[in-house]
């Protein structure tokens, strides 16, 4: 029988996270490369207790409209933010978990400040790394990144060509939350730009691996030497509406972009 | 004698463009590095690196040509331009940590005088973002810091020891500032040219380590 990976609904898609998973979510934190149907999906769930994993945790809707003033930030378009802002979220793990204006103050920066949440700080490349590995099969790896800081602390730490490393776990999640551009049925993905970050880190890196794409196109399609997640690694694959898929003239101020 | 005044952050950045050499693979941070990116030489070919993922990527979107799937790490929406390469995250911190990256731009809370970083964490505020920082100050093969002299409240940022958490020890080559450059040495930090009206006596009354005065001390040209 044909294998077929694409789901009918993000709703279906997320169906089965349970509380207290531990969930990546891949993009940079930028408007583009965030799985945003399936965060919206994964809020209409409910799933409690999450840790969620990304380069940031999400700041949610409001601010990033403050933060990207440059543009209007589609109506669609959701983050982790989202998650913290509908008290799902117990721990972050994020290279980037607070904007870089100490005006700018999160949902998760509140609930971090009460003590609501915890927050697990990790250096951008150990963050990719750590996701990597356990897409590897690694368990841990020694890294130079970190000796002489706060990251080091409570670490095993190795001299190695005479330089100190510290050991890295790999991180291990139940579900990926990925955003791609195109899939085929059987999983292969690519990507756009610099969408392409964290999602296609993240991509075979959890137990199940969700992709959220513009379109599904024939088996044979997608270039062979194009594809950058290969089908082994995507376990679902939704399509998002036609309102957000991509668009590529976005209307921006490039004055007030120069600015940030 | 040319009035005191502090160099503009455009000026700043003015400065730190000239040390980009033909060939280099450059990243460039937040804020007043992201500027950089304007000023070198014509005649120079850079190759910008962004950790989000792009190698060799074009200049910033016009309100025409804007998509949310080309983006520097500022966020800004920027273009393609012939002979661009993308990649994943795992990928682009390769690049970083595997010493591929010829020369990093970042901004500072605090520099010792050993090239000491500190840059992520307000202890005010008592919780910050690393980024890609901590990466980025270890991997680069060089590291400039550009930042303003002193903070808001008058106080040198450069200091013999820094209180603030470390983004990395020892990793700062040179420090760009709106009164000096400062080169890091294992000798302490060599002052190496200032503002123009400003006496090596002013700067160092802003600089807690002693500066080492270089024998051949110029005047920042300004554009």
């Amino acid at each position: 029988m044909a294998i077929n990976k694409v789901v009918a609904s993000f709703d279906q898609a997320v169906k089965d996270v349970f509380d207290g998973a531990t969930i990546l979510i891949g993009g940079f934190g930028t408007p583009g490369g965030s799985p945003s149907y399936l965060i919206e999906a994964l809020s209409r769930q409910g799933a409690k207790n999450l840790t969620i994993v990304g380069n940031t945790v999400g700041i949610g809707k409001e601010l990033m409209q403050v933060v990207a003033s440059f543009m209007s930030v589609p109506e669609w378009w959701y983050d982790g933010g989202q998650l913290a802002a509908n008290q799902q979220v117990r721990k972050g793990i994020a290279a980037f978990p607070v904007s870089a204006s100490p005006l700018l103050v999160s949902p998760f920066e509140k609930q971090l400040r009460a003590g609501e949440v915890e927050i697990e700080i990790v250096p951008q490349g150990t963050l990719a790394e750590r996701i990597r590995a356990a897409k590897a099969g690694i368990g841990a790896f020694y890294c130079p990144i970190g000796p002489g800081t706060v990251v080091e602390k409570g670490k095993d730490v190795k001299v190695i060509d005479g330089r100190k490393h510290i050991l890295e776990y790999a991180i291990k999640a139940d579900f990926g939350l990925i955003r791609a551009y195109k899939a085929d049925r059987i999983g292969n993905l690519i990507y756009r730009g610099t969408s392409r970050t964290f999602n296609a880190t993240m991509a075979g890196a959890a137990k199940v691996t969700i992709a959220e794409v513009d379109e599904v196109v024939e088996v044979g399609e997608l270039d062979p030497e194009r594809v950058a997640t290969p089908a082994l690694y995507v376990d679902r694959i939704v399509v998002r509406p036609e309102e957000g898929r991509t668009q590529i003239k976005q209307k921006i101020s490039k004055e007030e972009q120069l600015q940030t | 004698m040319a009035e005191k005044q502090r160099l503009s952050r455009e000026t700043m950045a003015f400065r730190v463009a000239k040390e980009f050499e033909d060939g280099m693979v450059v990243n460039l941070g937040i804020g007043i590095p992201t500027l950089c990116v304007n000023y070198p030489s014509p005649d120079k070919e850079l190759f910008y690196h962004t950790e989000n993922g792009a190698l060799n990527f074009g200049p910033i979107a016009t309100p025409e040509d804007g998509d949310l799937d080309l983006v520097n790490a500022g966020g800004q929406l920027v273009t393609t331009k012939p002979g661009m390469s993308l990649f994943s995250h795992d990928e682009s911190f390769a690049m970083i940590r595997g010493g591929h990256i010829d020369l990093c731009v970042l901004g500072a809370m605090q520099v010792s005088e050993k090239g000491d970083l500190a840059n992520w964490l307000l202890p005010e505020r008592g919780i910050g973002s690393i980024g890609g920082a901590m990466d980025l100050a270890v991997g680069a093969k060089k590291l400039i810091v550009v930042m303003e002299h002193t903070s808001k409240d008058g106080k040198p940022k450069i200091l013999r020891r820094c209180n603030y958490e470390l983004t990395a020890p020892e990793c700062v080559n040179m420090i760009v500032t709106d009164l000096a450059v400062i080169e890091v040495t294992k000798e302490g930090v060599v002052l190496k040219e200032v503002a123009p009206g400003w006496t090596v006596e002013d700067v160092q009354e802003l600089t807690e380590p002693k500066l080492i005065v270089s024998p051949d001390l110029k005047e920042i040209e300004i554009m």
